[in-house]
């Protein structure tokens, strides 16, 4: 198991649930053990829950595995399915689920200048934290949920909070123009300035942030900037091992790649989706959480096993107070239609159809009617 | 005993909520069993009753753990730890629930309001 994370822990989690008793190795190149990654923009990040809380392992849990944490893998060797350590060890095995993750994209030249943060792991958060608690001008890079999650939750804590995102609308990609509007506008009823449609030029600042600049000349005031810009797969240890990489490692609808006894789960993997006739990674937590059951499937029936069809993808965001709730596509939509609720009350509860037929939904502070939709959305996939 | 609710009036694959403190939620399975479990997920403050009710198991609305009506038992994270169970019984038609006398599994937010601090 290369990568001690949500995916990662799943996997081994289902190799001992299926049957695997065999010797078993969780490599991981942070040194903690698996946390669970979104409290970190929203209750971890207010100070509302405690670092013990994050934890995803009971204390009663035992895999019978042996965890290598604080050491970054970096080589496969793809017929001997030989995985080379950092410290210059090497694990061979029978098989290997690739579970690296993604990190955080960055801004070119910023680093190294205090106050500017991404936010990603534990130890992102952490410092992150350190630095709201001190108040202050956030300027938030990037309108995508990292960026509205810290956004709000750093507005609950009273900092002055302005977003800058480069596209016309924030969310357009994974809810569509229109509910993206919509869900993004949460920013503004509270009183965060958001800018769209303005690219960020640089940041100021000589040994600390004082401003992000923006492309059409305009400055804005930061004591604290936040980067979040997405995240690319962590695959560049995988290069010249045999494996097909392009956005993440290439998958199958079950995880399996081209090497025999290898197979890639969340963030890391781009599993084809059969359905939509293309590959697709999936930055889902819950895709983290389910998939890898199925992946383990492959590798341990050496690919004698029909992938069942998945859930539609399901993620969610908690932003100012309102549970957003999000399961299906919108991209294949040609409509979307709120059935329920009123923007201004932020209880939206949203259609997405093709040609007639639910494709995905959308809930603000809805949870019962958006259980049922995606229900159906499963049922009729 | 609690009476919940009349057993006609909870179709099957429902969920009947009883706003007591912490609530419990009455559920109606598709094979014709009632159970009761504490209505709020173990892991953040969700209800349960607004959750994916399949075989004997409920799906939190939020985040995807499985609690077992049966025994409260969770599947996988995020939550961690069982939901309280409490006996059920039907008398006359009417849904009636023994609360349990253990300690509740409430998530760190739920507890904290409970105990009179801030939410």
């Amino acid at each position: 198991m290369v990568g001690a994370s949500l995916a990662g822990l799943s996997a081994a989690r289902s190799l001992r649930r299926q049957g695997f008793d065999g010797r078993l190795v969780v490599i991981g190149d942070e040194p903690h053990r698996p946390y669970d990654r979104p409290p970190l923009s929203k209750e971890f990040l207010a100070g509302s829950l405690a670092e013990a809380d994050l934890a995803l392992e009971p204390d009663e849990e035992d895999l019978r595995a042996e965890w290598l944490l604080g050491v970054r893998a970096v080589g496969l060797d793809g017929p001997q399915r030989a995985v080379r350590l950092a410290d210059g060890s090497e694990v061979r095995a029978d098989g290997v689920v690739i579970a690296t993750g993604a990190a955080a994209r960055t801004l070119p030249g910023t680093d190294g200048l205090a106050g500017v943060h991404t936010l990603r792991t534990l130890d992102d958060a952490r410092a992150l934290r350190d630095e709201l608690a001190l108040g202050g001008r956030l300027v938030v890079i990037g309108g995508g949920f990292i960026g509205a999650e810290v956004a709000s939750t750093a507005y609950a804590l009273g900092l002055d909070v302005t977003v800058v995102e480069a596209a016309p609308t924030p969310l357009a990609g994974p809810l569509g123009e229109t509910m993206g509007g919509i869900v993004s506008a949460l920013h503004a009823d509270h009183g965060v300035r958001l800018l769209c449609g303005v690219g960020v030029k640089g940041l100021r600042g000589g040994s600390r942030v004082e401003a992000v600049l923006l492309a059409d000349g305009r400055s804005v005031g930061a004591d604290i900037v936040v980067v979040g810009v997405g995240a690319r797969p962590c695959v560049e240890w995988l290069a010249g091992s045999g494996l097909a990489l392009g956005d993440g490692v290439t998958c199958g609808a079950d995880g399996r790649t081209g090497l025999a006894g290898v197979v890639a789960v969340g963030d890391c993997a781009s599993w084809y989706d059969p359905r939509a006739g293309l590959h697709r990674r999936v930055e889902h937590w819950t895709g983290a959480r389910e998939r890898p059951d199925a992946a383990v499937t492959a590798l341990l029936a050496g690919g004698a096993v029909e992938p069942s069809a998945p859930r539609p993808p399901y993620f969610w965001s908690d932003q100012y107070g309102v549970k957003i709730q999000f399961a299906g596509h919108a991209a294949a939509a040609d409509s979307v239609t709120i059935e329920e609720g009123a923007r201004d009350e932020h209880n939206v509860l949203a259609v997405y159809r093709r040609s007639g037929h639910p494709v995905a939904v959308l809930g603000m502070n809805q949870p019962r009617l958006f259980t049922r939709w995606r229900k159906q959305l499963a049922a009729a996939a | 005993m609690i009476p919940a609710c009349r057993l006609v009036d909870l179709p099957r694959g429902e969920a009947y909520r009883l706003d007591i403190d912490p609530p419990v939620s009455v559920f109606h399975t598709d094979d014709g069993e009632v159970f009761a479990i504490d209505d709020t997920c173990t892991h953040q403050d969700a209800s349960l009753a607004d959750g994916w009710l399949e075989g004997c198991e409920v799906e939190c609305p939020l985040h995807a753990s499985k609690f077992d009506l049966r025994t409260g038992a969770v599947d996988a994270p995020p939550a961690k730890r069982p939901v309280r169970t409490h006996e059920v019984r039907v008398e006359d038609g009417m849904i009636y629930v023994q609360l349990s006398l253990d300690a509740p599994n409430l998530p760190p937010c739920v507890a904290a309001r409970l105990a009179g601090g801030p939410a």
